[in-house]
């Protein structure tokens, strides 16, 4: 025997592991036992894929639903303290603070007369991005030229019962506007007039007294971000608008707990349909075990076997139902929130361990309950 | 005979059965959680949205403009309507009175304070705190507490028959007194229970009981608006309709459907002389958040009812893949495919009833504990959902075995009991 062939016999009389016989022997038990090994890659594929959807959606819907939240309009709100002037740079500076993660609009208010001399609210703003702010007003149409007002719906039936033009009056300086558009809310904007702030600057040469600012930041970063406003508008008062924020709070905070419990329920049954599938799968391969015991295979190289197959698995498996389970949270997104859901990669290795783990768990159980049993007992079909 | 198959695999293979069972059960109770969860989660946060405080209000019908900037009302308090409080109890005999979770009238009156010497001219807001009304038999308290969760009050709540007040936070900072001191009111001394913050502009005003309100101003009884928190349900097309060009019985469908329209229309139905309005910002955004989560939980509950499903085939199929000798020799002593088909139908049936039931009652524990964790509230499981739960649980395990009895039965006895599968 010449000594390249004497070393190979050593090495499979010490039972290590020849690496290509190992590599076939996954091959073929995967090719020749098809229709087994396919249902538990199934059972596999639907729970990584449940889990992806799962831990998708829990990410994803809190950002989704905050952006609902951001339609009751504004959660901070800035205004001058008594007896101080509103500082003319503050839009710039709340602009800044918040970084483009949210919406400010300015306010400016005066009370004005009618030509019958009743008083009137008028506020001068920016109308394009109060339609934005507050997306509750029912407004028949948005002004757009000069001149041009939105009238509540109350102010409406005492300015311009008929839809004509009329005037104003504040401090002896008259303007003349086309209601262009009727705006209703059920709150105080039905009784007052808006204009855009061009307009309402030149006549009543008031500036701005007020900015609500609708920030999307989560509730932590919202009081760091009144904090940082506070000491660059040290003249201001800038207030969290308690009504929004804690109803905010509330319903997210519900909805994420009953998500939790949910996601937890599910991925838990996805993990055990696995385990009761692959655990299935295993004891229905014993012969194979006894087998490979009876020609001399030691524990450790028949468990490594089992666990390789059940890892393969477990890691092809957790690929094919990560990309399904993205497709499904992107189809609960735009079916529930008409905007898909961003696949996060973040997810896929917590879902490629568990998915290995469980695969792992289920593969190594079975072989050691069986490890005390005879091989013989088995071949006999015992 | 049949039947003593039957009893005897079950008494023979415990631990094959238990473990089917097992899958059953948790399958089931993991459907019944969430189909129980989901379907009360509409209502749940319905109440929880209710801490943006009233969705409705009445103002009188021939009102004059509010003049109101930053939430301090600067129309004086001679001009415009009022409404009147004795007819307010009325608000719960409407249609929808269960629905209604609160009600607090506001009247607003300008007073000068002194305090120490320095007087201050601020707002004064008379309303209700939790007040005990009675109509008809009925006995209830409403107020503020209810319409406006998000009121907090350092110290006390005034009683409502009192002449104590609560003070703005921002004119409590401003002023000096704490909760217990006295401050003098429009010539009178009243004693401030507790500092009030809201966020909004009451901080910055004293808010009282209505009664010491109506007392300043001089006007017994009036009221000058009312807010009205209600549960409704999601606007949509039909809720847009003019309840004036709508006929018999779908006039009655608008009238009985808890609409926020529906309700205004109701309560200017109630109180004479009032128009009631929903408050946009509020109602609106409610129905669309509530749809937003209601469906979500829908489309969850069918991923959950999709892998239980799933666990419980898995389940059955391993667990009839095992017993290939077992049909061998039960074909080899000349039993048809049919009666082998049928004994394994009988063991899943039988298999799913009891996992079904373990598994409904679990499962309503569960939707209880989460519905207690989370919600603090009761969850009512509809008796209903109990067959539907067993009917879906047997045809999900028949399902499940379909496939695998039918491999198990087509196999040639020889080759199963010769092991060679």
């Amino acid at each position: 025997m010449s000594s390249p062939q004497k070393s190979d016999l050593i090495n499979r009389r010490t039972g290590k592991p020849h690496t290509s016989m190992f590599l076939r022997m996954l091959l073929r038990a995967a090719v020749l036992r098809r229709g087994r090994a396919a249902s538990a890659l199934l059972a596999m594929v639907v729970a990584a894929a449940v889990a992806t959807a799962m831990l998708n959606l829990y990410v994803d819907v809190q950002l989704k639903l905050r952006r609902e939240f951001r339609n009751y309009g504004a959660n901070i709100v800035v205004v001058a303290k008594d007896g101080q002037a509103f500082p003319a740079d503050a839009l710039e500076q709340v602009n800044s603070a918040l970084a483009g993660r949210g919406l400010a609009v300015p306010f400016a208010y005066v009370v004005a007369r009618t030509s019958s001399g009743q008083s009137v609210v008028v506020a001068g703003t920016d109308l394009d991005q109060v339609r934005k702010l507050d997306s509750w007003w029912a407004a028949t149409a948005w002004p757009s030229a000069a001149q041009d007002a939105l009238v509540g719906a109350r102010a409406a039936a005492v300015v311009s019962p008929d839809g004509k033009a009329f005037d104003l009056s504040f401090q002896k300086r008259a303007i003349h506007l086309n209601p262009a558009g009727t705006v209703r809310t059920g709150d105080s904007e039905d009784s007052r007039i808006y204009l855009s702030l061009k307009d309402f600057e030149s006549w009543t040469g008031v500036q701005p007294s007020t900015i609500e600012i609708a920030a999307s930041s989560p509730s932590e970063e919202i009081t760091a971000l009144i904090q940082k406003l506070t000491l660059a508008l040290p003249t201001t008062e800038v207030r969290p608008i308690r009504q929004i924020m804690e109803g905010e709070t509330r319903v997210l905070g519900k909805t994420r707990a009953t998500l939790t419990a949910a996601a937890v329920l599910i991925v838990a049954t996805a993990a055990l349909c696995v385990l009761s599938t692959l655990i299935g799968w295993v004891f229905d391969r014993r012969r194979d075990f006894a087998i490979m015991k009876a020609l001399g295979a030691s524990e450790g190289l028949i468990g490594g076997f089992f666990a390789a197959e059940a890892a393969a698995l477990g890691a092809v498996g957790a690929i094919l139902g990560f990309g399904i389970g993205v497709g499904v949270a992107a189809w609960i997104g735009r079916v529930n929130f008409h905007a898909p859901v961003v696949p996060r990669f973040n997810v896929l290795p917590v879902v490629f361990v568990g998915s290995i783990a469980v695969a792992l768990i289920s593969a190594v159980l079975p072989i050691f309950l069986l490890r005390r049993v005879q091989p013989a007992m088995i071949l006999r079909g015992e | 005979m049949f039947a003593r198959l039957v009893y005897e695999s079950f008494r023979r293979q415990k631990r094959r059965k238990l473990l089917a069972g097992v899958a059953i059960t948790l399958g089931v109770g993991v459907a019944t959680a969430m189909i129980a969860v989901a379907t009360g989660i509409g209502d749940k946060i319905s109440h929880e949205l209710r801490t943006y405080g009233a969705n409705l209000i009445v103002t009188p019908q021939e009102d004059t403009l509010d003049v109101q900037i930053g939430g301090v009302d600067l129309k004086p308090p001679s001009d415009g309507a009022y409404l009147d409080e004795a007819d307010l109890p009325k608000i719960k005999g409407m249609f929808w009175r269960n629905n209604i979770v609160g009600f607090a009238p506001m009247l607003s009156v300008n007073v000068s304070l002194s305090n120490q010497g320095d007087a201050k001219n601020v707002t004064l807001l008379g309303t209700y705190f939790s007040k005990r009304l009675t109509f008809g038999k009925q006995d209830f308290a409403t107020g503020v507490r209810a319409t406006h969760p998000f009121w907090k009050v350092q110290g006390a709540w005034p009683d409502d028959n009192s002449q104590d007040v609560l003070l703005g936070e921002g004119l409590a900072a401003k002023l000096g007194p704490k909760a217990g001191d006295e401050i003098e009111i429009a010539g009178q001394a009243h004693r401030i229970v507790g500092v009030l913050s809201t966020g909004g502009a009451e901080d910055s005003q004293i808010v009282a009981p209505l009664a010491l309100a109506q007392q300043i101003l001089g006007k017994p009884g009036a009221v000058r608006r009312v807010y009205v928190s209600a549960l409704t349900k999601p606007e949509d097309a039909f809720a847009r309709r003019d309840p004036g060009t709508l006929r018999g019985p779908e006039y009655d469908r608008w009238y009985c459907s808890p609409y926020a329209r529906s309700i205004a229309f109701q309560l200017q139905e109630a109180i004479p002389h009032s128009h009631a309005e929903q408050i946009r910002q509020i109602a609106q955004n409610e129905g669309t958040v509530l749809s937003r989560i209601k469906g979500l939980m829908l489309l969850v509950t069918l991923a959950a009812l999709l892998a239980s499903a799933l666990a419980v085939s898995a389940a059955m199929a391993t667990a009839i893949f095992e017993r290939r000798n077992e049909v061998g020799l039960m074909k080899a002593l000349g039993a048809g495919n049919v009666s082998v088909a049928a004994l394994f139908f009988a063991e899943a049936a039988l298999l799913a009833l009891l996992g079904g039931i373990v598994g409904f009652a679990g499962g309503a524990l569960l939707a209880r504990q989460i519905s207690r964790s989370i919600f603090d509230s009761q969850l009512t499981i509809e008796p209903v959902l109990f067959p539907l739960i067993l009917a879906i649980a047997v045809i999900v395990t028949f399902a499940g075995s379909a496939a695998a009895i039918r491999r198990a039965v087509k196999f040639d006895p020889v080759y199963a009991l010769r092991g060679e599968a």
